[in-house]
């Protein structure tokens, strides 16, 4: 099994419509929208949903207002300002303390300092994930609850679980649809991964975003692929990307055009190469060309990366 | 007033609203400040240029141990919830990027042999564009966590009559992060069924926050009209269409301020400040 990551460092740029273009090239593949806090693979494959789980992260605080005797010690102690006296009064107090659900980071330090025992401390159910069928082949998607944390946890659950359906499957290829930015979840989309294709766009932030993330990339030892979308936008700029890609040993597999049909494609629920015969389905033919060549000659993804990137404890 | 450019999607134009919108406001006289929480991948500087006045490391606290005193009880690690520090034989182990600065571990041990000691995890930049006071914080590559370097650049941003937050992406912890406190979070949709989805969850994360909130519709002529038929069942507000333009998309690719660029790209975004200044939508 390979494991194709599309990641991008700016949002926008494209991803999701190129993942939703290379599943209709490359044939029966494992979908994974790794883009679990706002994933929208879904809404081009209409998936039929076989297995449903839920997804419990870490627990959160919540005072027992009977038995608060609003003696502040909590707050006091709170690092996150999760804790304010705006609860119901009681017996004992006027008004007692409460915890921000959207604030409170699950550290349970001022449930173990309370000297009442006022404060419970229970596992949340922050999302759910799915394994579905699609025209494609199988898609694990999630989704993280409202104002959730632990979405780079639930990556690496959507990941993991994607590998075990292609395994289970003999299927080839992974193909993961990965969200914006360095952080968390980027982290648990990137790494063990075999091969990442950067989509990114010739504009100043582009290029800015894309630095960041190829050297991410670079510091987690994840080869690279760079496209450029939208590339007629700006010509100078797609050349300077290509050539810092170069910098980075990220060899170049494109460059894609506007066209409006990305988008009516989008509208229509169908990926553009499906929908149209035009500029962008063209070169993103040619793209897939390219990546399929370079996705035999890499390696298997290392499921051990992803165990250590969120539970060293194991190791 | 303090303004937070949001969305659920990434690349709907927050970072062209939310320069325009400073930029506007300040040459009309106004005390602005703009600051960027998107910290993972800053653009705002590329646009509003500013003249960095102030740069400092953006620190996290982290436990330290003096093995003089460990006795190796176990007891930070028991108590840690985020499995950053272990207890391995007579070493005491801290996985920095799982540490999340909440202290227990420091009030947990008996012997007071744990402290805490900075590392930095960004930088903070403080300036000014022209008349607009510029806040950016910076996520070093790598971080895992960007909201504590969040919540670092906008206690650090200068106060101002209108402050302009521009938002990462998403609606989980950074989004979160960076819209809580705001008077108003504005979120930058298109009329795609991408844009549509997006939109439905951010409106579900600033809900559950009970902060008020209001839509632009960028790229308004592309597309579909499902976000408007959202946006009208739902009682939200749009206070700004802006049409797809070439010049803008050009302009902002060259890292141009769109409204000085397209002279009807800055009429629309003075008809967005006007909207804050009568608080239509508030």
């Amino acid at each position: 099994v390979k494991e194709l990551v599309v990641i991008s460092g700016k949002g926008g740029t494209g991803k999701t419509s190129v993942v939703a273009a290379l599943a209709t090239l490359a044939g029966p593949c494992v979908l994974a929208d790794c883009d679990v806090d706002a994933a929208d693979l879904h809404l081009i494959f209409e998936p039929k949903v076989i297995r449903r789980e839920e997804f419990t992260g870490g627990s959160k605080a919540r005072i027992k207002s009977g038995h608060c005797t609003a003696c502040g010690k909590c707050e006091e102690l709170c690092r996150f300002d999760a804790i304010a006296l705006d609860g119901p009064g009681n017996g004992r107090a006027p008004r007692t303390f409460r915890i921000e659900a959207t604030a409170c980071e699950g550290c349970g330090v001022c449930v173990d300092h309370c000297a009442e025992g006022a404060i419970e401390f229970a596992p949340a159910v922050c999302g759910q994930w799915f394994v579905s069928e699609t025209r494609c082949g199988p898609m694990v998607h999630a989704r993280l609850g409202v104002a959730a944390e632990n979405s780079g946890k639930l990556v690496t659950l959507v990941r993991r679980n994607a590998q075990e359906v292609a395994r289970d499957r003999a299927l080839p290829l992974v193909l993961c649809d990965g969200s914006p930015g360095i952080g968390c979840p980027v982290i648990a989309s990137l790494t063990g991964a075999s091969l990442a294709l950067f989509v990114v766009e010739p504009t100043v932030s582009g290029v800015h975003d894309f630095r960041r993330v190829a050297q991410l990339a670079v510091r987690l030892n994840v080869p690279g692929l760079l496209a450029v979308n939208k590339a007629d936008l700006n010509e100078a700029l797609a050349r300077e990307l290509e050539t810092l890609a170069d910098e980075y040993a990220i060899p170049s597999v494109g460059r894609i055009p506007f066209d409006r049909d990305v988008t009516r494609a989008q509208v229509a629920r169908k990926t553009v190469v499906e929908a149209s015969e035009g500029p962008a389905a063209t070169a993103i033919r040619r793209v897939w060309s390219a990546i399929r060549e370079r996705l035999h000659l890499s390696a298997a993804p290392q499921t051990g990366g992803l165990v250590q990137i969120n539970r060293p404890e194991d190791n | 007033m303090k303004i937070a450019i949001a969305s659920g999607k990434g690349g709907t134009g927050k970072t062209t609203v939310a320069t325009n919108l400073a930029e506007v406001a300040a040459t009309d006289g106004r005390l602005v400040a703009y600051v960027d929480c998107d910290v993972e991948e800053p653009n705002g500087h590329l646009f509003l240029k500013p003249k960095i006045e102030r740069q400092q490391a953006i620190d996290k606290r982290l436990p330290r141990v003096d093995l003089a005193r460990c006795t190796h009880c176990g007891r930070c690690s028991q108590v840690c919830r985020y499995g950053a520090i272990a207890c391995v034989g007579k070493q005491v182990l801290v996985f920095t990027e799982l540490c999340h600065s909440c202290g227990g571990c420091l009030l947990a041990c008996p012997t007071g042999a744990l402290q805490e000691a900075p590392r930095p995890i960004g930088e903070l930049r403080l300036g000014t564009a022209g008349p607009v006071r510029f806040a950016e914080g910076r996520l070093n590559v790598g971080e895992a966590m960007s909201p504590p370097a969040i919540r670092a650049v906008k206690a650090a941003a200068a106060k101002a009559d209108l402050t302009v937050l521009d938002c990462p992406p998403g609606t989980s912890c950074p989004a979160i992060e960076s819209v809580r406190g705001s008077n108003l979070v504005v979120l930058v949709t298109e009329p795609t069924p991408f844009g549509l989805h997006d939109l439905k969850l951010a409106v579900e994360m600033v809900r559950a926050l009970k902060l008020p909130l209001a839509v632009v519709l960028n790229r308004c002529d592309i597309g579909d009209d499902q976000v408007r038929q959202f946006c009208a069942s739902q009682w939200i507000a749009i206070l700004a269409d802006i049409p797809e333009d070439r010049r803008v998309a050009e302009a902002y690719s060259r890292g141009e301020l769109a409204c000085v660029a397209v002279p009807s790209f800055a009429e629309s975004i003075r008809g967005l400040l006007g909207r804050f200044l009568q608080g239509a939508a508030l």
